[in-house]
């Protein structure tokens, strides 16, 4: 039986807007402690180096300089799946913006100041600044010393001697054989250069050091657990030695999991004798200094059968690390157990290789790897169809994930997956595929029109858990704690209205705290993946269900009537059978006073729980297992228009299909595949690093590195949501977050193919890639 | 009113947060790219990170601070929060500001005067289309949201489906 629900699906505006939209949202940079320092950072100006020497005593001199520190200075070694990095470089920098020497001051102009003053001198080393080239022999190592390094056992295989961080391998069925004997094959490869998170605020952590060794951190983090544990780690320190704030965030898009600044502000407020200190990262640093998204070289080999269907494939991934690890090797897993698409296929065979190179490093980037994964595969099933001669919706469909299949690591595809077709003809349906477009809006322009399919699971460690406590108000309202971040996608909404929901109150009756504090909000892994609405609403369930436990059992008692009778709705206790003899809530939240004074009971506080169920590491051979809590599946269709004089995409329509299982809110939905889909055009027309021959960042700045405009907007955006339910999700619902940035470029790739009928591979597709591709073939007789 | 004395290299965004602590202005890039620290100079946007305090001597400052009334949101500030145009909320009070900069010049504007007006302030979360609607739905605000309080028990002063648009580009 279907319960109706009350406010769970409804489209509840964000509490957390009414202090955005006033400016009383207080932000890491808007806090200032007493006697607290600010911290400015010497960067590496080059891309590999030795450090013959850092001296810091002319930056001492400058007047309200407190503290001063090089890498030498600090013996520590940080990291989240592999520790290779230090807080500050030690003997050698491995990228040019590596922090160098830091210094902490009364102002920040007299940081600036002093670390103008640090001499450093380096020697020149060789850089490796291709992956494919860091892949040869004989390559220059960024880490030599790889084979001493700590890290995850039996999930990331690092290959010492060498610069591969990570491999790993997905194998089912034969592929090369399959492939050998296919009736049609195709071959392609792709590029995705590195590109920034870019969120409007930067990196900050304030840090205060405390006695024994203690700190306190207030930070703009999507991890504070992950923070306190990785701190906890690395400085040798008890975890409650280590206390993590997160107020509000502004925008992370997975650039601000795992640590940032943490460490550094944390070594300054020691060398500063306990000040604290805030380290902010400029918009420079954020670009050259801050983590990015891994570049990713594609070369992917599809074989079918003549009726269209997939016999085999086979892809390499080089992904671009960059100087270090950090979330990169889990990308270039994540995205290999996704890495042939959301299809149907029974000979697979995928290498992704995780490669250090002397630039920027890697991160997760909403997507995590997905994006860039599927601009190679779903341009290549393009290609394919092409070859065939079929219609690329049409060859899709007839290879789409279907209930009785298996994934590529052997996962059984059941009717709870959701269903990836009736994504695909949603999208078709809204863009009308298959019908002539338009006549163009002047003669030198074409129209085309594209699709493609996306899909993502979270990636995560197989007993991620997170917790949730609610605590009832002497009013009856209801607090909500948990220590997910909601850094602007909404969930905290979501949660409060499945509290309410659950708890028979109404919205305007559950609050969330918007502070995470590690002392006091109850565990969670971090927020990242797209999990957080499914664990975290499931933790909020449960904790509603212990509060109303609790207060039934009162009930019960001041009622003398057994507990499994009691009700709880509309804000009152009451036994089924007598509403009559309704108890407010109120009146339970704190304990039950009789008439004469006795009272029993007290504060009712509930927790509720809950972790990954039934996953398993990949065979480290096979890649066989099951590493997915759930998958979203989605699509895109677009219809653009190209000016063949300029180069410039224009989109006209963009239709978007996510199976959302449930959607608990409307409006955070919607906002998260729009959000997501400009974005990804983003990635797909204006974003990427570019750099010289000696591994320079060029455009590390807004002036040189584009994003997205209220200019650059599609003439017309549709968001399509299907509910066909997943089972244990909260209300049958799927993590939606970063599914709808994933297979833009790609569905935007296909429609330029259809209009110039050019197989671009690389993005972005500036106008002037797209215009030297329609020159090329110009020339070409 | 209050005077203050200046070194004459202060900008009025570090002004306005350090010395005055209104921290609701936002530095997102200080080099005047971003849009985030938009307050109104004598009723004009400008960017605060490329204006000196000294230069601001004697002229009228709007911040995102003053935009609500005796604790109540105005009708912009309704609408930013009941068409979703609010996610992380760091290029909030810049898009208010420069909202509110385009409302009191054109209390009408068309859509293409809207986008022209916020295109200045960049925002990585929501995709623009809610804020863009938002400036619109405060143009020509529905009944209901002139009267309406904010909203913080989860209803909607905004009527289902309106948008505000009234066919003009």
């Amino acid at each position: 039986m279907t319960r109706e629900l009350r406010v769970v699906g409804a489209s509840v505006p964000r509490d957390d807007a009414i202090d955005k939209v006033t400016g009383a949202a207080r932000y890491t940079t808007d806090l200032a402690l007493p006697g607290m320092l600010h911290a400015a950072v010497l960067t590496s100006p080059h891309a590999s180096a030795r450090i013959v020497g850092v001296d810091l005593e002319a930056a001492r001199a400058v007047p309200g300089v407190r503290a001063v520190l090089a890498g030498s200075d600090l013996d520590v070694r940080l990291g989240l799946y592999l520790r290779d990095k230090r807080i500050l470089a030690r003997d050698v920098v491995r990228y040019q913006g590596e922090p160098v020497a830091a210094v902490a001051a009364d102002t920040l102009d007299a940081a600036r100041e002093a670390c103008r003053r640090i001499r450093v001198e380096y020697e020149e080393l060789p850089a490796v600044l291709d992956p494919r080239d860091a892949m040869a022999a004989g390559a220059p190592l960024v880490h030599p010393d790889l084979a001493g390094y700590d890290h995850m056992r039996g999930v990331f295989f690092p290959k010492p001697g060498t610069n591969i961080a990570h491999h790993q391998k997905i194998r089912k069925g034969d592929a090369p054989a399959s492939l050998a004997a296919a009736d049609v094959r195709i071959e392609a490869s792709f590029y995705n250069p590195p590109v920034q998170h870019v969120p409007m605020e930067t990196h900050a952590s304030i840090a205060q050091a405390l006695p024994e060794g203690r700190v306190e951190i207030w930070t703009s983090s999507q991890s504070p657990y992950t923070v306190r544990h990785l701190l906890s780690v690395c400085l040798g320190l008890p975890h409650a030695a280590i206390r993590v704030h997160v107020p509000y965030v502004g925008g992370g898009f997975g650039g601000k999991a795992g640590l940032g600044l943490e460490p550094l502000a944390t070594v300054l407020s020691r060398a500063a004798g306990g000040r604290p200190v805030l380290v902010s990262a400029t918009r420079e640093e954020e670009f050259n200094t801050m983590p990015s998204r891994q570049g990713l070289h594609s070369t992917i080999k599809i074989g079918a059968t003549r009726d269209g269907r997939i016999a085999a494939l086979e892809a390499t991934y080089v992904w671009d690390a960059g100087a270090y690890a950090d979330y990169g090797v889990n990308v270039g897993r994540a995205a290999a157990y996704s890495g042939a698409g959301p299809y149907a296929i029974d000979h697979c065979s995928i290498d992704s290789y995780v490669v250090y190179t002397n630039k920027v490093y890697g991160t997760a980037y909403r997507g995590f790897g997905h994006l860039e994964v599927l601009w190679g595969i779903e341009r290549a099933m393009d290609q394919m169809a092409h070859k065939l001669g079929l219609d690329p919706a049409e060859f899709r469909r007839r290879n789409l994930l279907k209930e009785g299949d298996t994934t590529i690591t052997g996962e059984l595809f059941t009717a709870g997956h959701g269903k990836p077709v009736e994504c695909l003809d949603a999208v078709a349906k809204a863009i009308g595929w298959g019908q002539r477009s338009d006549a163009p809006s002047a003669p030198h322009k074409v129209r085309g029109k594209g699709i493609a399919m996306l899909h993502k699971a979270p990636a995560m460690p197989t007993y991620t858990s997170c917790a949730a406590v609610i605590k009832l108000d002497e009013d009856g309202a209801a607090d909500v704690l948990v220590s997910g971040v909601d850094y602007g996608q909404g969930t905290y909404t979501v949660l409060r209205q499945v509290a309410a929901e659950e708890l028979g109150l109404p919205i305007g009756k559950v609050h969330l705290t918007w502070e995470c504090d590690t002392a006091l909000t109850p565990y969670d892994w971090q927020t990242v993946a797209s999990r957080f609405s499914y664990m975290g609403g499931n933790a909020v369930i449960q904790a509603a269900a212990d509060c109303l436990r609790q207060m039934r059992a009162v009930a019960a008692q001041a009622l003398g009537v057994a507990s499994e009778t009691i009700v709880c709705e509309d804000e009152k206790a009451f036994p089924a059978a007598e509403p009559g003899r309704a108890i407010a809530y109120k009146d339970l939240a704190l304990g039950y006073t009789f008439a004469n004074g006795n009272a029993i009971g007290g504060p009712i506080i509930g927790h509720g729980r809950f972790i990954a169920t039934g996953l398993t590491h990949l065979d480290p051979e096979t890649g066989q297992g099951r590493p997915a809590q759930f998958w979203t599946y989605g699509a895109h269709a677009v219809e653009i228009e190209v000016d063949t004089e300029t180069g410039e995409i224009e989109i006209l329509h963009i239709a978007t299909a996510v199976d959302a299982g449930k959607v608990l809110n409307p409006l955070s939905c919607t906002g998260q595949v729009i959000g997501g889909v400009v974005q990804g055009l983003g990635s797909t027309l204006l974003e990427g690093f570019q750099f010289d021959g000696k591994g320079r960042l060029l455009n590390p700045s807004f002036v040189d590195y584009k994003i997205p405009t209220a200019k650059d907007l599609p003439r017309r955006m549709t968001p399509i949501f299907l509910e066909n339910p997943q089972p244990g999700g909260p209300y049958g619902a799927r993590g939606v977050a970063e599914h709808p940035m994933i297979s833009v470029p790609s569905a935007i790739g296909n429609a330029l193919a259809d209009a110039l009928g050019i197989d671009y591979t690389v993005l972005p597709l500036s106008p002037e890639r797209v215009l030297l591709g329609i020159q090329k073939r110009e020339k070409t007789p | 009113m209050e005077t203050a004395s200046v070194p004459s290299g202060l900008t009025l965004l570090e002004f306005l947060r350090e010395r005055l602590y209104l921290t609701g202005t936002k530095e997102g890039c200080g080099i005047g790219e971003c849009g985030a620290c938009t307050v109104l100079l004598d009723g004009k946007p400008v960017t605060a990170c490329l204006v000196l305090a000294v230069e601001a001597d004697g002229c009228s400052v709007e911040t995102v601070e003053g935009e609500a009334t005796d604790g109540q949101l105005s009708v912009l500030q309704r609408a930013f929060v009941e068409t979703g145009a609010v996610q992380c909320g760091f290029c909030t009070p810049g898009m208010i500001m420069s909202a509110r900069g385009l409302l009191r010049r054109n209390s009408n504007p068309s859509d293409d005067e809207i986008v022209e007006a916020m295109a200045g302030n960049l925002c990585r979360c929501t995709g623009y289309e809610a804020i863009l609607a938002a400036v619109r739905v405060a143009s020509r605000p529905p009944a209901e949201m002139l009267t309406g309080e904010a909203t913080r028990d989860g209803r909607r002063l905004l009527p289902p489906g309106y948008s505000g648009k009234d066919g003009r580009r």
